[in-house]
């Protein structure tokens, strides 16, 4: 199970100075004799998946369980195989991993990372489990990767977006497909400087936590480097629903955008008001004023409604990106298929990037031949992969993020079904939303070695 | 014995024993049986019900004598948490500093909150706690970001100071031990088809809740318990007495917040992180529930409503469709979908659900909680044997 790795020094040092020899690890060695946690030895292989049932995100993570639910049936040869068809590395087999039929359990985050917590420890302790995969916030994502280190199995992250995630909170253990902060930041700056002009003042409402400050970081710098200036940045409470009083001090301010870096049902009250407000039909310092939300998602626009209408945001990943775009995204179109004929419903960007975790760690294991958390880690260390929707993808070894082209999208004018609400504007290359390992943004971690437990 | 009447001293080796052989008593079925998934018996989770046990048991003080309703008992878990995490990434990743530190600080801040929110009872208290439990969280989520991690919590890192322990290697995880004794160290002890899981943390955490609930037993027993209930029963006439209650009351407030943060230091113990969701009102909410499904104001209450929630919590909140559909598949098809649907909206997300129609019927038939029940349980059985001697086994009433 667990192992002590204590230093001769340190255990001298605590037991001197408590003053009791109370040291009796070798009484408390493991029982079970295997080389990692949770090494798989029957005919099948339990996977984790976490994902929040209640909550704020509870509407992301149900989608994102379905997409687990149809990654365990391809990965076993059931269905029509989805993204393993289009997926460059051709190691699965569709006969579960490495022979091993694979099953699940789900667990409830409840969007809290002491909850998540309690539930990712049950699934490795209780039901073997040998990969953690979901979360549908940074926090909980944060507090799972720490524990799946810890713990020594793999942690796939979910849905999220804060920079820390693989910046000064990133481990051995974790990996994340999902985009970042910062890439949203890079890739709508351009878009904006093209669309907006070059000069322009920017007045930033940000959700008062970590997500938001990290968002509203990388907002102001991208932009700012391109010539934009930043008239205030307001921190708003994560629990407020009316931002009337926040939102008219902007038109006082002298700015002529407005960037809502709130997420969830936050980013739904704070872009009504704004409308409601008028704002989009002011004219200031002789341009039209404008809005712009960083992280958009699909459940976002519905709740929003009309008032989504033209503005900007960044996605990972659309549904409509094969048929808009072509060829360099394929494999949307097998996912979307698949999804769509399971559950009727195309799938969001969540259950996108679960979907691909899920299938990215399978593959990884059938490569590395073993489970073992240090040899999948290693399979998944600057891989390479193409098929899984994004174009070519590379899962960065030096802090264990994807790195692949982000969309960005606008609210259609005219929507022609509830699924069908953002247009994608363009698509801003990898080259552009890379950065260097040590970038500041993401300074003051270390991914530490595996840990591969037992 | 130990200062304790036979009946008390009987209730406390019981309890001891409860949570000497709990990985016994919580995994009563083989590993591979359909009715595995109802285990209960792994660190996790047995750490849970004796720290959360703690937790209860100190809210019963409060709650269960003096009948002041705290709705804020959270923010003295979270702020004992934080307490710890910082004594371990700054002093030592022993876990005696911390457990003690968070008792002290929560302690200071127990005081500090009772004695302002003191100044009102009834409702007016519940809010004022509750009042200032929401502001703790919402410092600890946004404003004290520095110190409490905001969003994405504490953890202690390799590159943590902790000056009492030499320095690790790049890339470690620092973890939490009892002068070298590792917290996660489990021994496994398999028979048959069981496995038994006996771990380090678990017993650390169980035998802190045994001296708890020990000292709860003395301070139920003692003079300072009777002003307690002599609080609930009817303050105002003990006010006419010409006894001040607040030293008494404010005594009790800050004992249970002691409780809360040795609870929440023990968390800190057992699992080196803390989130400031720890502090929500929900999570004060929680304790109330607690206590009062197992039955305010008595001993081992509180303990067994703990137990209860969190086994709930994270038991049947992991049943998911896939498992129903394997449960029933030896059903005719129809019949099987059928029943999955009827028992799906409780199990699972669903759990919430569950557990809110038991605490209902708990609180509607058992207004003593799950005690109650047991006692009703234990009078059935005892009910025999006088009943024999008399006709109907009724008494009659003499009209």
């Amino acid at each position: 199970m667990s192992n002590s790795k204590l230093t001769r020094r340190g255990l001298i040092k605590t037991s001197a100075l408590g003053g009791a020899g109370l040291a009796l690890p070798t009484i408390f060695t493991a029982g079970r004799a295997s080389a990692f946690t949770n090494e798989p030895t029957g005919d099948t292989v339990t996977l984790g998946f976490n994902v929040p049932q209640s909550g704020p995100y509870a509407d992301e993570g149900a989608d994102q369980l379905r997409a687990y639910q149809l990654a365990v049936e391809h990965l076993n040869g059931e269905g029509d195989g989805g993204m393993m068809n289009t997926f460059t590395s051709k190691a699965l087999q569709g006969n579960g991993i490495m022979g091993k039929k694979v099953e699940f359990v789900s667990g409830d985050t409840q969007t809290k990372s002491d909850a998540a917590r309690a539930s990712a420890k049950s699934m490795i302790e209780k039901d073997g489990a040998v990969m953690i995969t979901g979360g549908s916030s940074s926090g909980v994502a944060v507090a799972v990767q720490a524990l799946c280190q810890e713990a020594g199995v793999i942690f796939m992250a979910g849905l999220t977006h804060a920079n820390d995630t693989t910046g000064k909170d990133k481990r051995a253990n974790g990996f994340r497909h999902f985009f970042n902060s910062y890439m949203s930041g890079a890739a709508l700056a351009p878009v904006l400087v093209n669309n907006y002009g070059a000069d322009r003042k920017a007045y930033h409402l940000t959700a008062d936590y970590n997500w938001g400050y990290t968002t509203e970081e990388a907002v102001r710098s991208s932009t700012e480097a391109l010539g934009w200036e930043t008239v205030n940045t307001v921190l708003t409470p994560l629990t407020q629903t009316d931002f009337s009083s926040y939102i008219a001090p902007v038109l006082q301010s002298g700015a002529d955008v407005l960037v809502l870096n709130h997420y969830g049902g936050n980013m739904v009250n704070s872009l009504t008001n704004a409308v409601q407000f008028g704002l989009r039909d002011k004219m200031v310092n002789g341009k039209q004023f404008e809005i712009v939300v960083p992280l958009y998602s699909e459940l976002m626009a519905r709740g929003a409604g009309a008032n989504v209408k033209g503005i900007f945001g960044s996605q990972n990943w659309d549904w409509k990106l094969e048929n808009q775009l072509g060829e360099r995204y394929v494999g949307t179109n097998a996912f979307v298929q698949s999804f769509g004929t399971k559950y009727g419903f195309p799938p969001s960007q969540a259950a996108h990037t679960g979907y691909v975790q899920a299938l990215l760690y399978a593959d990884a294991v059938e490569r590395a031949g073993s489970f073992n958390p240090c040899a999948v880690g290693e399979a998944l260390k600057d891989f390479e992969f193409d098929g899984m929707g994004n174009g070519p993808t590379l899962y960065r070894g030096d802090d264990h993020q994807c790195f692949k082209d982000v969309v960005v999208v606008k609210g259609k004018e005219n929507p022609e079904n509830e699924f069908d609400l953002v247009e994608i504007v363009e698509v801003t290359p990898t080259e552009q939303v890379t950065y260097a390992p040590d970038h500041p943004q993401f300074a003051g971690g270390s991914l530490g070695t595996c840990n591969a437990g037992a | 014995m130990m200062g304790l009447t036979k009946k008390d001293f009987t209730l406390l080796i019981i309890v001891a024993c409860l949570a000497i052989f709990a990985p016994f008593i919580l995994n009563p079925f083989p590993e591979g049986s359909a009715m595995a998934q109802f285990n209960a018996g792994y660190p996790d989770l047995m750490q849970r019900l004796v720290i959360f046990g703690i937790f209860a048991i100190g809210f019963n003080i409060l709650f269960g004598l003096t009948g002041y309703l705290s709705f804020g008992h959270a923010a003295f878990l979270g702020v004992g948490s934080y307490a710890a995490i910082w004594m371990m990434k700054l002093l030592t990743m022993n876990v005696i500093p911390a457990i003690i530190v968070s008792v002290a600080v929560a302690g200071l801040f127990s005081l500090l909150v009772g004695w302002i929110s003191l100044r009102r009872s009834g409702i007016y208290f519940s809010i004022l706690t509750l009042a200032f439990a929401q502001m703790s969280y919402a410092l600890a989520y946004s404003v004290l970001t520095p110190i409490t991690g905001g969003e994405t919590g504490l953890q202690p890192k390799y590159t943590d100071p902790r000056i009492l322990d030499g320095a690790l290697e790049p890339g470690q995880t620092p973890r939490a031990n009892l002068f070298g004794l590792d917290m996660k160290q489990s021994f496994e002890l398999e028979v048959a088809d069981w496995v038994f899981t006996f771990n380090a943390g678990y017993y650390v955490a169980a035998a802190v809740m045994l001296i708890a609930f020990y000292l709860s037993i003395r301070i139920f027993r003692s003079p300072f318990g009777l002003m307690l209930r002599a609080v609930k029963s009817n303050q105002q006439r003990l006010n006419y007495t010409g006894l001040n209650s607040k030293p008494y009351t404010l005594a009790a407030f800050v004992i249970s917040g002691m409780y809360a943060g040795l609870a929440g230091g023990l968390l800190v113990a057992m699992d080196t992180q803390v989130g400031a969701e720890r502090m929500f009102w929900t999570a004060s909410g929680e304790v109330v529930l607690m206590t009062i499904l197992g039955g305010a104001g008595t001993l081992i209450g509180p303990i067994l409503g703990a137990g209860f929630i969190k086994y709930f919590e994270n038991i049947v909140s992991k049943i998911n469709e896939s498992i129903l559909h394997q449960w029933f598949a030896f059903m005719p098809d129809g019949i099987e979908d059928f029943l999955v649907a009827i028992v799906y909206p409780f199990i699972g997300k669903g759990w919430h659900l569950t557990l809110g129609i038991i605490f209902m019927l708990v609180v509607i038939f058992l207004p003593g909680g799950l005690v109650e029940g047991g006692q009703r349980v234990a009078r059935l059985f005892k009910r025999k044997k006088p009943a024999d001697d008399k006709p109907d086994g009724k008494t009659t009433p003499a009209e």
